[in-house]
């Protein structure tokens, strides 16, 4: 079976919809109790989920935990489920944010509990499935099934303009997938030509040799809906639209996770799938990344909303996300993947934290506060934290990303990297100035003066994450350890078949030439 | 000199469709002879009778027989067929059981009675060897449809649904007849298994105008049928008016049967014309799809929205029928199948919403119904995420057999065309979403409450949805060995 002699990761997969069935037999008006169970499942959840990183083995770049079974034999569909180093954080990062979604909604969502715990409950679920998926159909169910709860999300508990955000998402995001579906079928197909076997297995795709001009397309369909996904510029626009009208849990979840399966999408099959065409693509995509760590954060400047200005930085961080997996270093590899774990603590808890604000003065626009530090005191220690780690402070887990990244884009791309750096100081500026307005400042509304500071339910929901970015911050070998070894199989493999490509690519337009070469000494030969 | 064979009686081969006879039959009688109070028990004769012919069905499982002179074909093909039927008549009578309590005036006898005549109909067309057969099946369908589509006699648009449907079903049934006879005059048969014979042996009778003229009429007569563009015209008007649970009915089984004998006569009479017709099919199966997406964006009643997406799934089951290989054609028995539990389904829905004659059928009536009733809201969206194919309903993996097959056969722009339309789709079907959950509701609508048999009905429908979504081999297998075992 696996290391442990035990399903464990299908045991943490599909343990979410056990709750969301219990949850389902409870009384609605009940919605202490609803909330209770929904935290109660959360965090056994978290807690079963532990021993993975235990047991994991930081020396291999193998798939571990693996189970597979058979699931529709005549069309080589599998159940096929394993984690590596480049899934490892992610996984446990989304087992951990969902308990403080639920904490943060305790509160906040006061109508229909019941169907939003359900709801939170199977993301999770979809969530754990994609990461862990190695059977491209399997990925993609459980790809489109993350929409739906988030769909309901947005649309049930969102705000005014809910309705268009919702459909937006849900739109943009499957007119992205369906395309990946096609690409996968013809891999599907690709694969049976020339090995005679039909099978969506993930593994054994990555060792097919894909003609280039074929690679092409394929690889521009996974490249659409993982860009999406991310979102890269100028694929974003969904972006702001669901963030700004999501319930505060919606966007942590959408923040933290969803947007990470974007960038995890290109690591885990865009890129090893179709190393030449990404090879090819790089400059593109390096490009659009800088244009959007930028881009985002000239737009964040001038966001009068809070959970605007965040949404936008997060196009701006997850630039960086993308431009150091293209760097195609270990520095930036890792760095890209250490900056996943990063933006999703920190532009989570910032999502919490808006959404605090939120709950007391129902709106986010920066005008309406002013001096909030003198009334809330922690609640304005956490903002900072938060704050410094989102603009990357020495000793906050925001540093050690983005600095690996930039050494790794500096190595291959230094362009690029030098107008990179330019977006961590716009970062710094539009995140200072927003705390600034917020907290600083006179405070001259009335409103704010009578602000409740945080209370201890809250206090627990930031703690952790609060913990998490020094202890990122102060020992990221820990992390960066259990990564290594998929990282650099990850680089390897890559680095081989882009040269095998390259000669190939020679080689045909070798024998090209030498075709008209030869034509063209007929013709002289001839004429002669 | 012409001897007459007289045919084995072969009560075994027809099993099923004589229990459904005999029990439509029986209702009939017991219709005439049963006290008001009585009649309220037909719908559960009528079930038990389906039930009775199913099991038949099911035990009759992997013959593979001709019977009465090749008139009848006992194969594996008309046996999943003959499934879909019993399954759309089984749910839509448990789903019918609500209804007669909603519209009180509906006469119960004769709704079953029709109603299984209907399904004898449907399953032999999905079991005829002979283009004759094909067409008195398909009489004995339509003509029941005709009369079950106007069955709401004091409403207007009821009438003119039947009406409608009766007027073009009979011009379209004279363009098959006339396509069968010149078929006939060029094959000198109208075996279907002798004709395909007879076009394998003589392969320049192929391209006789005849034969072309022959296959151009049944093309418009099936088309009808199956709604496709440009037949599909009478489709909104029909389902829009019939009552809702026979919208659901002919939606699905006349559908069902019309593909059957669709695939049997193309691919078994005249397979080695394939590739003459592929162009056709492919245009058509491109603007159907296109055309029932795009106009089903507009509609502001359900039903109607309901006709026009249905349109778009024959365009997608079209896309099967294009790619024509073994697995495409399996891929086309499991898409029948899932968008009948589906449709149905949702149909079944909107047939519950309603009280006192008064129905439902705005979609701004839905307006809140979600969270208001909690139940009809998670099944109506299970079947709409299966329509619109998002896994891991039944109605992805429907689309993925078929897609898969047209990329495998090198159909990538029609691929491209389905997912781009699925896509389009999405628009619509998540607007009832949008409606059921997202808004608040704008005026107040009082429902009856739903019987039991409506919420088994239901609950049959969404939970194979979900087992055909998760864990589909074992109907795909059925379905394989189906296309592979049709004679």
């Amino acid at each position: 079976m696996n290391e442990l002699g035990f399903p464990i990761i299908s045991l943490v997969t599909f343990f979410p919809i056990f709750g969301a069935l219990v949850l389902m037999f409870i009384d609605k008006e009940a919605k202490d109790t609803l909330r209770g169970t929904a935290m109660v499942f959360a965090m056994i959840e978290f807690f079963i989920s532990l021993p993975i990183i235990f047991a994991f083995q930081s020396g291999t770049a193998d798939m571990q935990f693996v189970e597979r079974y058979t699931w529709v034999k005549s069309a080589g569909l599998s159940y096929y489920i394993g984690l590596d180093g480049i899934s490892l954080w992610i996984f446990m990062l989304t087992t951990f944010l969902t308990p403080i979604c639920v904490l943060c909604s305790w509160t906040y969502i006061q109508k229909r509990v019941k169907e939003f715990m359900i709801c939170l409950l199977l993301l999770e679920t979809a969530m754990l499935g994609a990461l862990v998926s190695l059977d491209l159909i399997l990925f993609y169910i459980f790809w489109e099934l993350m929409l739906i709860p988030m769909y309901f999300l947005i649309g049930v508990w969102g705000g005014d303009n809910r309705i268009y955000a919702a459909v937006k998402f849900f739109i943009y995001t499957a007119a992205g997938s369906v395309f990946m579906l096609l690409s996968i079928f013809f891999l599907y197909y690709l694969n049976h030509k020339m090995t005679g076997v039909y099978t969506f297995d993930l593994l054994e795709l990555y060792k097919l040799n894909i003609p280039v001009a074929t690679q092409f397309w394929l690889c521009l369909a996974f490249f659409v809906s993982f860009a999406i996904k991310v979102p890269m510029f100028p694929l974003h626009t969904w972006l702001p639209d669901a963030h700004v009208q999501a319930p505060t849990a919606g966007s942590v979840i959408l923040a933290g996770v969803l947007l990470k399966m974007g960038t995890y999408g290109f690591m885990r099959f865009a890129i090893p799938l179709f190393p030449y065409a990404s090879n090819q693509f790089t400059p593109v995509i390096a490009t659009l990344a800088v244009v959007g760590i930028i881009y985002g954060a000239l737009v964040a400047l001038i966001q009068p909303d809070m959970k605007k200005l965040v949404a936008y930085s997060s196009v701006s961080h997850l630039g960086y996300v993308m431009l150091g997996i293209f760097a195609f270093n270990m520095q930036g590899v890792e760095g890209g993947l250490y900056q996943m774990l990063n933006h999703g603590v920190s532009t989570g808890a910032l999502f919490l934290i808006v959404g605090m604000l939120y709950e007391r003065r129902h709106t986010r626009m920066i005008k309406d506060f002013g001096g909030i530090a003198k009334v809330m005191p922690v609640f304005a220690t956490f903002f900072m934290i938060m704050t410094l780690s989102s603009i990357a402070v020495p000793g906050t887990n925001g540093f050690v990303g983005e600095f690996m990244i930039l050494v790794g884009a500096f190595r291959s791309l230094p362009m690029h990297a030098v107008f990179a750096t330019s977006g961590a100081i716009l970062g710094a500026l539009y995140m200072l100035w927003m705390y600034q307005r917020v907290m600083f400042q006179p405070l001259d509304n009335e409103k704010n003066k009578v602000l409740k500071d945080l209370n201890v339910r809250e206090i627990v929901t930031l703690l952790p994450l609060a913990i998490l970015v020094f202890v990122m911050g102060f020992f990221p070998g820990y992390f960066i350890n259990k990564m290594n070894a998929s990282c650099e199989h990850f680089l390897k493999t890559y680095d081989q078949q882009v040269a095998m490509y390259k000669q190939q690519v020679e080689d045909s337009s070798q024998a090209k030439l030498a075709q008209v070469m030869s034509a063209n000494q007929l013709k002289s030969t001839l004429s002669d | 000199m012409l001897d007459f064979v007289v045919p084995a009686l072969n009560l075994k081969a027809i099993l099923p469709q004589l229990i459904l006879a005999l029990t439509a039959l029986t209702v009939l009688l017991v219709d005439v002879f049963a006290k008001e109070k009585g009649k309220t028990s037909l719908g559960a004769l009528s079930f038990t009778g389906v039930l009775f012919a199913l099991i038949a069905l099911v035990l009759s499982r992997g013959s593979h027989e001709s019977a009465y002179s090749g008139m009848l074909m006992a194969d594996g093909f008309g046996f999943f067929i003959t499934l879909i039927v019993c399954i759309v008549t089984i749910l839509t009578i448990l789903a019918s059981m609500n209804y007669e309590k909603i519209c009180k005036n509906i006469k119960v006898g004769e709704f079953y009675c029709l109603m299984l005549f209907a399904a004898f109909g449907m399953s032999f067309m999905g079991n005829a060897g002979n283009l004759i057969m094909i067409f008195v099946a398909l009489e004995t369908m339509s003509i029941s449809i005709y009369v079950l589509a106007g069955f709401k006699t004091d409403d207007a648009k009821s009438i003119e649904s039947a009406l409608k449907y009766f007027l073009l079903g009979a011009f379209a049934s004279g363009f098959l007849l006339f396509g069968f006879a010149l078929v006939y005059g060029a094959g000198g048969t109208l075996d279907i298994v002798k004709l395909g014979k007879f076009f394998t042996a003589n392969p320049d009778a192929l391209h006789h105008p005849m034969v072309m003229g022959g296959i151009a009429l049944m093309t418009v007569g099936f088309g009808f049928k199956i709604a496709m563009f440009p037949f599909h015209m009478w489709t909104p008007d029909v389902y829009e008016g019939a009552p809702t649970v026979v919208t659901g009915f002919m939606a699905t089984g006349v559908k069902a049967a019309a593909f059957a004998a669709l695939i049997r006569v193309f691919f078994v009479g005249f397979a080695p014309l394939q590739a003459d017709w592929t162009t056709i099919m492919w245009v058509g199966a491109f603007l159907t799809m296109t055309i029932g997406n795009l106009v089903a964006i507009v509609q502001t009643d359900i039903k109607r929205m309901l006709a026009y997406s249905s349109i778009a799934h024959a365009g997608y089951l079209l896309v099967g029928f294009v790619v024509g290989t073994d697995l495409a054609r399996s891929g086309m028995l499991f898409y029948l199948l899932a968008y009948a539990f589906a449709n149905i389904g949702a149909l079944a829905v909107i047939s519950a919403m309603g009280k006192d004659g008064k129905e439902y059928t705005e979609l701004s009536d839905y307006s809140g119904v979600g969270f208001k009733y909690p139940f009809l809201g998670l099944m109506m969206s299970v079947f709409i995420f299966s329509m619109a194919g998002i896994p891991p309903a039944a109605g992805f993996m429907g689309k993925f057999f078929i897609f898969s097959e047209a990329i495998k056969s090198g159909y990538i722009w029609l691929a491209v065309f389905g997912v781009i339309n699925s896509v389009i789709s999405l628009y619509y079907y998540l607007g009832v979403i949008v409606r059921m959950y997202f808004r608040e509701p704008d005026r107040e609508i009082s429902i009856m409450a739903p019987t039991g048999t409506m919420v088994a009905a239901l609950s049959i429908a969404a939970f194979c949805i979900l087992q055909m979504g998760i864990f589909p081999s074992y109907i795909w297998d059925l379905a394989r060995e189906s296309v592979k075992m049709i004679m």
